[in-house]
């Protein structure tokens, strides 16, 4: 049952991969990739890690889709009639991709397949568990993202000013 | 049942390192700078599934840890780079990324 559902959601996950980047309109890039990160949601769900797959679906597919589809309805660029490359770049973007995937799955072909470990401890994901973790051995890295984001919302409100008055 | 007892961790591995590649092929094959950007998503989604899969392997929370701040870093650079393309279109009508190759002269 749990073999069958993980070759279902990474067929689901690499099909509509595919489909983002090869669907001609925008907006249905966006939905496509919002199908590919509910199926990475579902590998974590089966990776025991409950508390990352509720945060990824709410961070992607609720605010980073929402801001993607905003920004595309925005500038109004749902349509189809979008330059491409030409047909020699295309050509030799699929076999520069297919030759990295080569590279990458050949090269961990040798590697000696790992063993869980002895003692599994399934309740690692849980919230209280990640909660300790967090707190306790990487509060500086929190503290110090939240100084990204105030940068990261400065940044943003004024890129996105129409003018700055001097 | 969770799947660490019945997939071996190099299943995940493949998986993620498909993923990879297609976006890495989606940042080469496009020309609109928005889809670049999802491409790039996914790259980091990509990287994420790897970590969650060798930390619950390993019974290591730190792994998913990474996989939060990971998670904030993209949430930040989506928000700067959108601000950064919208700007893009507003000076040059268009959010093609071979018109940005007008920087160079």
């Amino acid at each position: 049952m749990t073999v069958y559902l993980f070759y279902l959601l990474s067929f689901i996950a690499i099909l509509s991969a595919l489909m983002v980047v090869f669907s001609r309109n925008p907006v249905y890039s966006v939905l496509y990739l919002i199908v590919t990160f509910f199926a990475i949601a579902g590998h974590y769900v089966l990776l025991n890690a409950q508390f990352l797959a509720a945060v990824h679906v709410i961070v992607y597919a609720g605010a980073i889709m929402v801001l993607f589809l905003y920004v595309i309805m925005m500038l109004n660029l749902n349509t189809y009639n979008e330059m491409q490359k030409a047909n020699w770049l295309r050509f030799g973007a699929v076999v520069s991709g297919c030759l990295l995937m080569v590279v990458l799955v050949g090269s961990l072909k040798g590697a000696e397949t790992m063993q869980p470990g002895a003692v599994h401890d399934a309740n690692i994901g849980l919230v209280s568990n990640l909660g300790n973790v967090l707190f306790k051995e990487f509060l500086l890295p929190f503290e110090v993202s939240s100084l990204l984001f105030l940068a990261a919302m400065t940044g943003a409100v004024m890129l996105g000013k129409k003018s700055i008055r001097s | 049942m969770s799947s660490i007892q019945v997939i071996p961790v190099h299943m995940y591995v493949l998986l993620s390192a498909v993923l990879f590649s297609i976006g890495v092929m989606g940042v080469i094959f496009r020309r609109n700078a928005i889809i670049v950007f999802m491409c790039v998503e996914l790259m980091l989604n990509a990287v994420n599934l790897l970590l969650v899969a060798f930390s619950s392997y390993l019974s290591d929370g730190a792994g998913q840890v990474f996989v939060f701040f990971i998670m904030a870093v993209a949430a930040a650079e989506v928000a700067v780079g959108l601000a950064i393309l919208s700007m893009v279109y507003r000076n040059t009508k268009s959010v093609d990324i071979d018109t940005l190759s007008k920087l160079k002269e």
